[in-house]
């Protein structure tokens, strides 16, 4: 389905990110994926990648830095010769009630997820204006939709997200450019350890589950694909019903 | 130079004779928007090999593109 394709996926080591990198490989994208520091891990996620038989490169780079993401997404240009698809997963957290949430971890938390998702979305817009198509696909949270005791940070950073989603989804539907996000509710990954052994938080779920990595990526796969060339500024959770 | 390029790719673009496109023409009376606007800047930026940020000032007729791009150069 993504044959010829490029993919760049920013924090695509690990977690929801390296499940969808995975997933675009398997449909035949190459993918270029950007991690903030384990190297170890980014290596082994190039090697599953090349064995399913794409080109794989992974890149360092902190994503709320302006200048290495410019330098990144120029650098990539180079080794893949374009890029069709852009996810902008990265994202940290830092959780804490408001009066013990110190300004350097809101900013922290606004940096990457918000600020990064601009950063990035900025450096392929003309690119993907230039070639009359491209896919751009945000990855924010049910905790952007519903807000979350102890994470004003990260849910005002995600409502962020949504927000930028649909202005750049405005600003770019007449060139054949489609911006989309995905809001995933827990989903088990490293990021979501301290939950999902938490059997009250599995109960408030309709579904009384956990999502897995490949729930998002397999939406991940049908915003990135041509099934949803109509679909533009929509916002799809993957939460089991969480958010309903 | 960049004013008779940009007036040569607006014409191209709007299937006009480029002796229409004057520099006070507004791309508002030419149908363009905003994204054709930056469209032709890329166009340009690649024609002259320049890079030209836009952000600082409006950028509404022909003059003001090539006044941009002029002081970039």
């Amino acid at each position: 389905m993504l044959t010829n394709k490029v993919a760049v996926v920013t924090g695509g080591s690990r977690g929801i990110g390296a499940a969808i990198c995975k997933k675009y490989a398997e449909h035949g994208a190459d993918i270029a994926f950007l991690y903030a520091g384990n190297t170890a891990k980014a290596e082994e996620t190039v090697a599953v990648l090349e064995n399913i038989g794409v080109k794989a490169k992974a890149y360092q780079c902190d994503v709320a830095n302006a200048d290495q993401v410019k330098e990144v997404v120029k650098q990539i240009v180079t080794d893949f010769g374009q890029i069709d698809i852009l996810v902008n997963n990265a994202g940290i957290t830092k959780d804490k009630l408001v009066p013990m949430m110190k300004e350097t971890d809101f900013d922290a938390v606004v940096d990457t997820n918000l600020k990064g998702t601009f950063y990035m979305t900025k450096q392929v817009y003309s690119l993907f204006m230039k070639q009359k198509s491209g896919k751009i696909i945000n990855i924010t949270s049910v905790s952007g939709l519903n807000g979350n005791a102890g994470q004003a940070n990260y849910s005002a950073s995600k409502a962020g997200v949504v927000g930028l989603t649909k202005s750049v989804a405005k600003e770019l539907a007449s060139r054949g450019v489609c911006c989309n996000a995905i809001a995933p509710g827990f989903i088990e990954t490293d990021m979501t350890e301290k939950f999902t052994s938490n059997e009250a938080i599995k109960d408030s779920i309709p579904m009384k589950r956990f999502g897995q990595g490949e729930d998002v990526a397999n939406v991940a796969l049908f915003l990135a694909s041509f099934m949803s060339d109509y679909i533009t500024g929509e916002v799809i959770r993957v939460d089991g019903g969480m958010a309903m | 130079m960049v004013f008779e390029k940009i007036a040569e790719m607006l014409a191209e673009k709007l299937e006009c004779e480029a002796s229409t496109i004057k520099m006070e023409t507004k791309f508002d009376e030419l149908g363009i928007d905003s994204l054709d606007v930056m469209e032709l800047l890329m166009n340009v930026e690649e024609e002259f090999g320049t890079e030209v940020e836009l952000g600082e000032g409006k950028v509404e007729s022909v003059g003001d593109l090539v006044k941009t791009i002029e002081s970039k150069m």
